[in-house]
This record gives structure tokens, sequence and C-alpha cells, in this order.
């Protein structure tokens, strides 16, 4: 009963990461049609961005236990970074591609990668040493027990931050003007310029939102797990590609199917390692991906029926 | 017109961003270099490459390591240099950088070897990093010796190939022999990491003498090197109840491992190799390392005055940090290469391979250093237990198979 409440526990919190990942490649997808590869290295600097900065403010200020306020500043900053890497990255390099076939695009998002990748391993930035992020938030001893499962504020904080950043994506894409023109261009991109939407500046905004939700994750992600690694470690490649398939499972270029899936691949990683072979949950995510796209291959939510963004 | 506008735009920035690439590599790359290696200069002095993991999250067993060889090398030239035949001559270490991943080693071996030309590698310490290295020395007819990877196929890749330390299978002897006579355990789990071969075999030698003396594993658990989630796994491992948990890992994974699992309330002893071996271990995982323990190669503690010698010449050349177990062999390896290119008399490759492996009883920091003929160094083991917030030495393990 235990394994099976931790496995739950650990799912959503997972999921929680993931999901704010997924958005981004969705999102982007959704309206360009082309998979954003560069996108796991912004979450990088977000993450390594956010210890970064913790520890500097840390030292500035002169203190040795975090206030409440630290982790909302860091958190802005990290967002800030990580929404101008992204503006900049769209208009230098995929907006000058914008009428070239899509496998000019899908190219050009693998070398925008390894460029953030290798800048990012250099000396003057962040260098090749694993970082600690300072605890921002009391994390010693758990917040209650149930049985045997320890319930930590981190985890509250870490699914408490991703749902509302999703319900306020969701609120700006579907209720507000830029998330119809956002629709609107998803659609069709010479109509939507037609009716008088400036289409250039949608995209731009969509790479901001998702790099915005990805510096979350990126600081979340830093948070509970305190080790940060390298820019260019694959670790963050194949959290990327974790993310990247449950944006696929849920139904790519769909919001919602983003965070079932990111919730499903969540549950598969830790049941299975739970219950099943635990060397094996990379293979586990995998093989769910391959079921996917041969029986489903739109995702479970990718139908036409529900609107894409 | 435009067309050719955006063409021309988007070759200037190409090759703006290729110039700035370039210079950014050729910064990095300067620094690396010796300024006295690589080129000419040939019979003056000897040259050694140290292929390590300087960055990344092993990145303290290379720089370790390299303190070490750099300590030893920089007391032979004090003392005039290495007599070589007729002549004596200066050691010169050129040091390139693997970044704690396998695939990175072959290049940078084979660099160390067609660019710098040097007349014998030292490195490194992750077996699944040696094993790549390994073969391109091989090839080359250059000799390599490892100071510290202690998988045994490490020196299978062949005969130019050499350890200074022990192998898997005792150490994982002894971690069994440590865990059944000092702590008096009869059922552990293992948490082993899979992407790495020293992991693997390293658990499984510990399995098996640990059944052989009585033991049970009542849990197999498996992850990969980088994960950072182990909540699951150790759900798993809690549930079996061992006694004692065995984590042949490295340590920036170890920490990440130890400190949930004592968020999840596992308080057993969690046992290790010489994989734990790094002062980041203990500044990242804190007190959850506390009522740990590890197999090392020496304990720093060690009252010998070989060992206390060693670390007294160590700290007054780093800044009063105190040497692990990976520095220390470092200096051994380097000193076992030089004592065998004086007996050798000539860094010709096939003559150095014998001298180095008609090592015997070579008064070692980390033991008397006798190589046997599968090129292997036989030694005693420390076992290292965490205390009150310090490493200290509570036990040591003799080798079965000694003066076999």
């Amino acid at each position: 009963m235990d394994q099976f409440l931790q496995a739950i526990q650990n799912s959503i919190t997972t999921g929680s990461l993931y999901a704010l990942i997924a958005l981004g490649y969705t999102m982007v997808y959704g309206i360009l049609k082309f998979i954003n590869f560069s996108h796991s290295d912004v979450v990088v600097i977000g993450a390594l961005f956010s210890t970064v900065l913790a520890l500097t403010l840390l030292e500035k200020l002169g203190l040795q236990q975090a206030p409440w306020w630290l982790g909302g500043v860091v958190l802005a900053g990290a967002m800030a970074l990580c929404a101008t890497v992204s503006f900049l990255v769209e208009r230098l390099a995929y907006r000058p591609l914008r009428q070239a076939p899509r496998l000019n695009c899908l190219i050009t998002a693998i070398g925008v990668s390894l460029f953030l990748q290798n800048t990012g391993n250099q000396k003057f930035l962040f260098g090749t040493q694993p970082r600690k992020i300072p605890a921002l938030v009391p994390d010693a001893e758990p917040l209650f027990m149930i049985g045997k499962v320890p319930f930590r504020l981190i985890d509250f904080i870490i699914v408490g931050t991703a749902v509302v950043l999703m319900v306020a994506l969701d609120r700006l894409v579907f209720k507000s003007a830029m998330g119809r023109a956002m629709r609107a261009v998803s659609f069709d991109h010479k109509t939507a310029s037609l009716m008088g939407i400036n289409v250039d500046r949608v995209i731009s905004m969509t790479f901001v939102l998702g790099a915005c939700l990805a510096a979350a994750g990126g600081f979340l992600y830093a948070l509970r797990y305190q080790t940060v690694t390298q820019p260019a470690d694959t670790t963050w490649a194949l959290l990327g590609l974790k993310a990247f398939v449950s944006a696929v499972v849920g139904g790519i270029g769909n919001i919602r199917g983003a965070v079932l899936g990111a919730l499903i691949i969540a549950s598969i990683e830790n049941f299975g390692a739970a219950y099943l072979f635990s060397g094996l949950t990379d293979a586990y995510v995998f093989a769910v991906l391959i079921g996917m796209l041969l029986l489903r291959p739109g995702g479970i939510l990718g139908s036409a029926a529900v609107e894409k963004v | 017109m435009t067309v050719r506008r955006t063409v021309l735009s988007l070759m200037s920035r190409v090759s703006l961003a290729v110039a700035v690439s370039a210079v950014v590599v050729g910064a990095g790359g300067c620094e690396k270099k010796d300024p006295k290696g690589g080129g000419a200069g040939g019979a003056s002095e000897v040259r050694v490459g140290h292929y390590a993991s300087m960055t990344g999250p092993e990145a303290t067993f290379g720089r370790s390591t390299d303190e070490g060889i750099r300590l030893a090398i920089k007391e032979i030239n004090d003392a005039g240099g290495v007599k070589v035949g007729e002549t004596t001559r200066r050691v010169t270490l050129v040091t390139d950088d693997t970044e704690s991943q396998s695939t990175k080693a072959g290049d940078v071996v084979r660099k160390l070897i067609d660019v710098n030309k040097v007349h014998a590698v030292l490195g490194e310490v992750a077996s699944s990093i040696s094993l790549e290295g390994a073969p391109v020395c091989q090839e080359a007819g250059i000799p390599m010796i490892t100071p510290s990877s202690t998988n045994t196929r490490v020196t299978e890749r062949g005969d130019y190939i050499f350890r200074v330390c022990f192998i898997d299978p005792f150490q994982g002897f002894a971690g069994a022999k440590f865990a059944v006579d000092e702590l008096k355990v009869k059922k552990v789990a293992l948490l082993v990491d899979t992407a790495s071969a020293y992991s693997q075999q390293l658990a499984d030698e510990f399995a098996k003498a640990f059944v052989g003396m009585g033991g049970e594993v009542v849990s197999r658990v498996e992850y990969q090197k980088g994960e950072k989630e182990f909540n699951a796994r150790l759900t798993k491992i809690r549930e079996a109840s061992p006694e004692a948990i065995y984590l042949p890992g490295y340590y920036t994974d170890i920490a990440n491992i130890a400190i949930q699992a004592r968020q999840l309330g596992i308080r057993v002893p969690i046992i290790g190799g010489d994989g734990w071996d790094s002062e980041e271990l203990a500044k990242n995982a804190g007190d959850a390392i506390e009522n740990c323990f590890y197999t090392n190669h020496y304990a720093p503690d060690d009252p010998s005055p070989e060992i206390q010698e060693f670390v007294r010449a160590y700290r007054a050349a780093y800044n009063g940090k105190t040497p692990d177990g990976l520095a220390a062999l470092g200096y051994d390896a380097a000193r076992v290469l030089i004592a065998a290119l004086e007996r050798a008399g000539t860094t010709d490759g096939s003559a150095l391979r014998d001298a180095i492996a008609a090592t015997k009883d070579f008064p070692g920091v980390t033991g008397r250093i006798t190589l046997d003929r599968n090129r292997n160094a036989v030694k005693p083991i420390v076992v290292l237990e965490r205390k009150g917030g310090a490493w200290i030495f509570r036990a040591k393990i003799e080798d079965p198979s000694a003066g076999r």
C-alpha cells in the first residue's frame, strides 16, 4: 500500500515537471508544425540560472537562511532570462526560415540546441561542474506522513506552481485576445494574417510563453533534486525527450493533452520502477511512445474535434 | 533581390557564428595544452599523458588524480629528473579532459598519443571510460597505467594495460565480509547503476560473496547514472526491509540517493565502493550519509609513516587539502611508471611495458605494489565510516589470494 501511494505521489510530482516542459513543445508544434529541439536547453538554462541566482542573492544579501520571497524572485529571474533566450532564438534562427521547408527548421533546431549546450558549458557561463541549489524552502522534515509515505512541502510547491501556471496558460489561450490570435495562427497562417493578426508577434509570444513554463520547470527540478549538472549533460536531453514523448502521447499540438500525457509518462516511469524491472524505466516510456504511434498516431486527445493551439 | 539579401545575411550570420565558436574552441584548446608538451623537443624529456574527468559529475576523480600525478612528477623533476639510460630527462605531463563521458575517451587518448606524442598514458578513474581508452593505447603500443579503475575487464584489453589498484572481485568480497563480520547483517538490498561497468561487476561480486557467507540478497534495484528520481526504487527497497543497502556507484548519484533514502525513512547502513571517494559526496549529501561505509584504497588518517609523509607533502602543495584515495593512487601510478622508466632505460613502448610488468614490491602510499601476471595489483582494502560528520578509518581487509 505504501509503495502504491508513494508511486502515485511521485507520478504527480514528476508529472507536473514533465507537463511544464511538454507544454513548450506542444505549443510551438501547434503553431509552427515543427519540433523545437532546443526547448530542453531552455529548461537547463532555467535550472542553472536559478541555482546561480539563488547562490548570488544569498551571498550578496549576506543571508544564511533564504527568506520566503527569494524563491519567487529567483523564479521570475529565470523566467525573464529564458524568455529572452527563447525570443532571440526564434527571432535569429527560426524566423528567417519561415518560408523554408520544415526539415530545415528541424535541423536548425538541432543546431541551436548544440550551440546552447556548448556555449552554456563554457567557463564564463555555467561551466561543467555540477552545482547545488541552496534550500529555498524549509525541507528538513516532511509536512505529514500517510503510512510510511512522507509528504514534503517541496512536492506541494511543485504541483501548486505547475497547476497555477497551467491554469493561467489555459485561460490565456482560450479566453484572451492573444489566445484567440494564437489559435487562429495555428489554424492557418495566411488567413490569420489577412484578418489583421501580426503572425510574427504571435509566434514570438508562443516561444516566450513556452520558455517561461520551461524556466519554471527547470527551477522546480533544481529545487527538488538539488544538484544541477552541466548544460551538455545527457540527463537533460533525456528529460527533454520524456517531455516531448508526453506531448506526443497526449496529442501533439494540444495543450491539455500535453498535461495528460505528462502524467501518464510519469506514472509509467514510477510504477515501472516500483513494480516491474527497475533498470528499464526509460524503455517503458519509449515502448509506450511506439505503441501510441502505431495505434493512435494523433495521441490521446489529438483528434480533430479538439481545438488545437 | 530580397532572396539574395536573405541568403547573404544568413551567410554572414553563419560565418559570425563559426568565427565565434572558433575563438571559443581555440581559447579552450590553448588552455589545456601544456606549453612544453607536443612538437619538437623530443629526446630531452619524457612525456606522460593523463586522460581524466576534469569536469562533469565525476570531476573530483580527475582533479584529485591529476594533483597526485603532478606531485609525483614535481618531486622527480625537483630531484633533477628521471634517469633513462645514459641521459637524465625531465618529465612533462599533458592532461586532457574526458568530461566524465566514456564516449570522449577514445578521441582524447588518440590525441595524447598522435598529437602530444606521449611515451606513456595514465588514466582513467571510471572503468567504463578506461575501457574505451585502453584499446587505443594497446593498438598504438603505448603502455597505459590506470591508477584506479577496478573493473577486471580493463586490463584484459591487452598486455600494454596495467593498474596499480585492486580489482572488483576483491572489493566486492571485502564489502560483503565487512557487512557480515562487522555490521552483522544478514539481509541486504542492492542498488546498481546499469550504465556503469564498475557498478555492475562490483554488485555481482558483492552478492556472490555475501550469499557465500550465508547472507541473503532481498532486493536488487537498478538505475542509470544521472537519474535524479529514486523514490519509487527506494520504496521498493524499503518494502523488502533489508538490514543494509549495498550501493556501488559514483558520488554525484550517491548523494541524491542517500538524501532521498533518508527522506523516505530508510535508516539502515549504506555500503559503497571507492566510487564514493570524493569530498563532494559529503558536501552534497550532508547528514544523509551518516551511518554509511565504503571500501577504499587508503585512509588519510592511517598513522603509517609513508601515508603521513604523503599527506603532508600533498597538503603543502595544494593549500592544505587532504588527499583522497584517488590522489594517492595517481601519485603511486606516476611513481610506478617513473621507476619502470629507469629500469627500462628507454622510452620505447615494448621495453617500457616489460619494465612495468616486472614491478615488484614497489613501496606505494596505498600499499606495496606487485603486479600479477594479469597486470593487476594485489593490495589490502580499508573501510571508512561516516561518523559525526567525518570519514574515519574503520577496518582493514587483506586479499585472501595475496601471495598466491
